[in-house]
């Protein structure tokens, strides 16, 4: 050391800040701004996937309808005359068809509408396919309907429902085979007329999917269930496996070897991509176990298997997190281990546990890869029963819904797939809400 | 050494509650205590002290079998309650600790309401039959412990949201609520007040009429006030283990001496 720094420096004024307080301060103001802007950054990205999403989602949620006054004529749909369902079964859509036809027409001599030389056939083509079977249905469920005249509510084609969402125009109906200018024309004066509306559609989460060609009627109810279904079956087996084993591995297991092995293997499980467990699961549940493709009950499996890990790790932080006095205090009064661990430790780990928890869920609710490979990915047009019946049977998951819906060609289908994705995050939201309410319920200080 | 009042007290029994014979632990490699032999005697208050780290706390962790909980330690030799020997492998350690209270270090009530602190210990040993002598033990506990006037009106508030001295005596208070033999307290009053700190003394002059009481204390004054056998530690050694009022007038030992007088420690 030199003379000088073992000297007291001339006494500094406390107002005037030296080179090396003026150094720190810069530096500590850079560190700001850089962490400042990286937030800022990825709260534009945010706010950017927000707005696309919902950009091309929201109209998913509104659909064009068309209604019409529709007369029930018991001489074509129950021809027995004796109101039997089982015979009225026998009228297929087809004739549910010509009936909506021949309403629609004689609605739009009566409005006045000019129909640009359209047949009749042309005019029908602005109702979905979709719709004489919704027709049909609501008799076959209702019987005394016939002979009265009903105001049908029936979905317009996606082509006719683009054009009132800005999706179709004049332009491109000319080189678009399933629509032209003057059926465009047409609706368009219904629409000014008032039998044509854009209205707010629950069947999108109600219904089932749909085919290729009408996509207007494609829905999200099956993809709900069964993604409800799997979630049920994740959280009954993996929230109770995976706190009794963290609660094995954590308190109860000696620090050996094999516990650092298993340690070190779940931790990664956890990072093992999602596909290899739809790879495991096929080979599994599947071919050897020889449980149903395409079924809630395989899919739970797999994303049980997935999230196991995630609530392991999880539920053993929250247990590590607990102070060891209170495991020294419970012992001393006498408890037993398990005793110290039930009536102490894990109460207050359990905040800790269900953020966990709750977290694996939802990553398990948003998983795809995993599903693709067990068949999750089918046509599904029928609604699975309620458990336990409706575990084994097929059904699709929001997540598989939204991937199919991307590949499919019409582009009414890009709408509906960002309209199942707002469906997803809207889960997610709650789940995660959920997950902080829990944890403000629970938390205690000690 | 001219404030201390060291009060010559007969003690009350000669009959041995705890023998340790050649009590060894080992944490790892680390050889922290060393054959120690001692008899703790029933209805007696004895206290250990010695400078920190000298193994004062192991050594009496070692008596309610504490040290099983830390994987890396391991005791040998002899350690015996009533004639039996507690490191047997035919007893459960639980039903030890139940025999054997204990008080920490540090102030460490459950995260729980007051009278459920109390209450937990009777509760878990079935000790009260019904609402009426369960509430009796915790008042009991509790004035015992110089606590109840202070939190009856407040029973069912946090045991965490007391001072933390009144936290201490709210240990005790569950520690005696299970009205063990033996009561083992690790330095009980290093985060009282003189006043509290004199409440406890008295209560554990109370509690000899009933149990052995085992205190761990750095106050060479607390322990000449409260304890008729006083137990030196050093460096993991017994260094000198007698009555109370030899070990502070006359010891044996230069090291006890150089204690005692402020020399090492
Ligand atoms: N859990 C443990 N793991 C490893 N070593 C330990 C552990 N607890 C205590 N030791 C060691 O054992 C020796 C004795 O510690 P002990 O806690 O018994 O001291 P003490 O006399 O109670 O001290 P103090 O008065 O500071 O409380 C020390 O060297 C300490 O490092
Ligand atoms: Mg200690």
């Amino acid at each position: 050391m030199t003379d000088a720094s073992l000297n007291p420096a001339a006494p500094k004024s406390l107002l005037t800040a030296d080179a090396r307080t003026r150094n720190r301060r810069a530096a500590e103001m850079r560190f700001r701004m850089i962490g400042l802007s990286a937030v800022l950054l990825g709260l534009v990205a945010l706010v950017f996937l927000m707005v696309s999403i919902l950009g091309n989602g929201v109209g998913a949620f509104r659909q064009t309808f068309v209604e019409i006054p529709v007369m029930l004529d018991p001489a074509a749909l129950d021809k027995s005359g004796n109101r039997d369902v089982e015979q009225m079964k026998k009228v297929t859509t087809v004739g549910y068809g010509k009936l909506i036809e021949k309403a629609l027409g004689a609605e739009l001599v009566a409005r006045n509408i000019d129909t640009q030389g359209l047949t009749s056939k042309d005019i029908m083509g602005l109702m979905s396919k979709e719709a004489p079977a919704d027709l049909r249905n609501q008799v076959l469920a209702n019987p005394d309907l016939l002979g009265q005249t009903i105001t049908f509510n029936g979905f317009a084609t996606s082509r006719v429902d683009g054009f009132f969402k800005g999706r179709v125009t004049m332009d491109s109906a000319l080189r678009d085979s399933n629509i032209s200018p003057e059926q465009l024309t047409v609706a368009q004066a219904m629409a000014d007329a008032g039998l044509i509306e854009v209205k707010f559609n629950l069947s999108f989460l109600t219904a089932p999917d749909a085919s290729e060609l009408r996509p207007e009627a494609a829905g999200l109810g099956v993809a709900i269930l069964g993604s409800a279904y799997m979630m049920l079956i994740v959280l009954a087996l993996s929230l109770p496996i995976g706190v009794a084993s963290s609660i094995y591995l954590e308190e109860l297991a000696p620090k050996n070897k094999w516990t650092d092995m298993i340690e070190v293997n779940i931790a990664n499980l956890a990072a093992v991509p999602a596909i290899v467990y739809g790879i495991l699961a096929l080979a599994l549940f599947i071919n050897f176990a020889g449980l149903p493709q395409s079924a809630p009950i395989v899919g739970g499996l797999v994303l049980t298997l997935m999230t196991l890990p995630t609530i392991i790790i999880a539920t053993r932080a929250a247990l590590k997190a607990v102070p060891p006095s209170i495991r020294d205090a419970a012992l001393g009064v006498g408890a037993s281990r398990m005793q110290a661990i039930f009536h102490h430790v894990l109460p207050l780990a359990m905040p800790g546990i269900l953020t966990g928890t709750i977290l694996g869920l939802a990553r398990a609710l948003g998983e795809s890869a995993p599903l693709l490979l067990i068949g999750m990915v089918a046509f599904v047009k029928d609604y699975p029963a309620a458990p336990p019946e409706g575990l084994m049977q097929p059904a699709t998951a929001l997540p598989v819904q939204v991937y199919q819906w991307t590949q499919r060609s019409d582009p009414a289908f890009v709408e509906r797939a960002s309209g199942a994705i707002i469906v997803l995050l809207v889960f997610l939201l709650i789940m995660n809400a959920v997950a902080i309410i829990l944890r403000r319920r629970f938390e205690r200080r000690w | 050494m001219n404030d201390m009042r060291i009060v010559e007290r007969t003690v009350s029994t000669d009959t041995a509650k705890m023998t340790a014979r050649r009590a060894q632990v080992y944490y790892g490699d680390n050889h922290a205590l060393k054959d120690v032999d001692v008899d703790i005697l029933d209805k007696t208050v004895t206290a250990f002290i010695g400078p920190s780290g000298c193994g004062k706390s192991t050594f009496l962790r070692c008596l309610n079998r504490m040290n099983d909980t830390v994987a890396s330690a391991r005791v040998m030799g002899e350690i015996k309650l009533d004639g039996e020997d507690i490191y047997d492998k035919r007893v459960d350690p639980v039903v030890l600790r139940a025999k054997i209270g204990m008080v920490f270090q540090k102030p460490n009530p459950f995260p729980k309401s007051i009278y459920e602190n109390v209450a937990y210990g009777p509760r878990i040993h079935g000790l009260a039959r019904g609402k009426a002598e369960l509430d009796a033990i915790v008042e009991t506990s509790l004035k015992k412990a110089a606590l109840w006037n202070e939190v009856k009106d407040r029973l069912d508030a946090p045991g965490t949201g007391l001072s933390g001295g009144q936290q201490q005596r709210l240990c005790i208070a569950r520690a005696i609520a299970t009205s063990p033999e033996v009561l083992l307290m690790d330095e009980p009053c290093s985060a009282l007040d003189p006043i509290a700190t004199a409440q406890v003394e008295e209560l554990i002059d109370e509690l000899r009429s009933q149990f052995s009481v085992v205190i761990v204390t750095h106050s060479m004054q607390q322990a000449a006030r409260v304890s008729q056998r006083t137990a030196f530690f050093h460096l993991g050694h017994l260094v000198e283990y007698g009555e109370t009022g030899q070990i502070f007038t006359n010891p044996k030992d230069p090291r006890t001496e150089s204690y005692i007088t402020g020399r090492i420690g």
